[in-house]
């Protein structure tokens, strides 16, 4: 028999409501009747799952994408990424996005006024390992102008796109850096309710992997849904 | 031991960079086993205007109605060419497409077949977590009874069924409303 226990939702504020007026754009693209309940079932609790074989081992070091190297501060990010019950998550895909050290994306919809770095995209992707360990070499992000209201500013961030085991588990977030001024305004990172889990996305900075006249290093653990305990497993 | 899970973030408009590599507006390539189908829509925002930078995705079971998953434990005997798993971006119009093998019933709650149905993540730029929504087939004599679509108050059921397609024939129709009276059914997931 197939074991269709479900995963855990999400504690009280610890998750954005899709409607948060000071992000602008949510207004109009956020639902507005309830979301219906949906008991996870065998569609829920599977998902997708990707090859090692397709993911080319150069694509988690951001700096070595092009013939020369991108303008910027180099950094070392990684972390865990585990579930809610402290298991680690081997073998999960993640697909990170940012701006150059200049605050500026390689997208056509990025009009801002800051240079393209023919050496940077800004793209990597990594298979969590056995111990659900991840770890991208890239460069600072810069900060960079929104138009979300007068004078707006993002804070400096990395996109991580996370699978999981199942469809349920899947999650998109955005890291941060310690100490940015800019968190404070921000209204996509201030989207929660709950301020420890606000701050959960803020990476650390760590010596462990920080190396010598090379690059500092961060520090960022993403946590997904876990499973509610199965009987057999009691 | 006990976490929280980490705290949503919207895709933002720039998803493209590190999204792109794995669209894929055909889930079935050839030799896999099925009734190939293609559905074709539009995200649409609460004033109708089509969204230019959401990123769909979709996972299903193959036309047996099995998923490629060690946590599916049916005894049948599945297709290894097929994984389930597709991903598409909207294009400036809100317009989106894919083509796949039309998925066989899975098992719901209490042991019962659900109706075949294919389950959807939306992201975009002003969601600052995913919604999640499900396809279903039209003249699907399974729908009556689906768990899932009974969640659902009856007027709002249409919203999960795609629609028979008139041009070009074949073709199904299936679209995201965000907001407004036609509003599409989200779940909480």
């Amino acid at each position: 028999m197939a074991n269709l226990t479900g995963y855990r939702r999400p504690y009280p504020g610890t998750q954005p409501n899709h409607l948060h007026p000071p992000y602008v754009s949510s207004e109009k693209r956020s639902p507005s009747k309830p979301l219906i309940y949906l008991p996870h079932t065998l569609s829920e609790i599977t998902g997708p799952a990707f090859d090692a074989a397709k993911i080319d081992g150069k694509a988690c070091d951001l700096t070595r994408q092009h013939k020369g190297e991108p303008l910027g501060e180099r950094i070392t990010v990684s972390g865990r990424v585990l579930d809610e019950n402290g298991h680690v998550v081997p073998r999960t895909l993640i697909e990170i996005w940012q701006a150059n050290a200049a605050g500026r994306y390689d997208h056509k919809v990025d009009q801002h006024n800051a240079p393209l770095d023919p050496n940077f995209t800004g793209r990597g992707r990594a298979l969590t390992d056995e111990q659900g360990r991840y770890r991208f070499v890239t460069i600072r992000p810069g900060e960079y102008p929104w138009r979300n209201h007068y004078n707006a500013w993002r804070p400096a961030h990395i996109h991580f796109s996370v699978f999981g085991p199942a469809f349920a588990t899947r999650l998109v977030t955005q890291m941060y850096f310690p100490g940015d001024p800019l968190l404070t305004y921000d209204p996509i990172f201030n989207c929660t309710a709950d301020e420890k889990a606000r701050n959960r996305l803020i990476s650390i900075f760590d010596w462990e992997t920080t190396e010598p006249d090379e690059r500092l290093g961060y520090k960022f653990d993403i946590v997904l849904s876990g499973r509610l305990s199965t009987p057999w497993e009691k | 031991m006990s976490l929280q899970a980490t705290t949503s973030q919207t895709v933002g408009p720039y998803f493209r960079i590190g999204m792109e590599w794995l669209f894929k507006e055909d889930l079935a390539g050839p030799g896999v086993a099925g009734e190939r189908i293609l559905i074709a829509g539009r995200v649409l925002d609460a004033d109708g205007q089509g969204v230019s930078d959401a990123v769909l995705e979709f996972w299903q079971a193959d036309a047996q109605g099995k998923y490629a998953h060690p946590d599916d434990q049916q005894e049948k005997s599945g297709q290894p060419a097929f994984q389930g798993f597709g991903r598409v971006p909207t294009a400036e119009d809100g317009r989106f497409r894919f083509t796949t093998i039309k998925p066989g019933a899975v098992p719901g709650p209490d042991g019962k077949l659900q109706a075949p149905h294919i389950v959807v993540s939306v992201f975009m730029r002003g969601l600052l977590r995913r919604l999640v929504t499900r396809i279903y087939f039209p003249g699907e004599p399974a729908n009556a009874a689906d768990f899932a679509l009974n969640l659902v108050e009856s007027a709002r059921r249409a919203t999960l069924i795609a629609m028979k397609s008139e041009q070009p024939a074949g073709h199904l129709e299936w679209n995201v409303v965000l907001q407004g009276p036609d509003e599409t059914v989200f779940f909480d997931c």
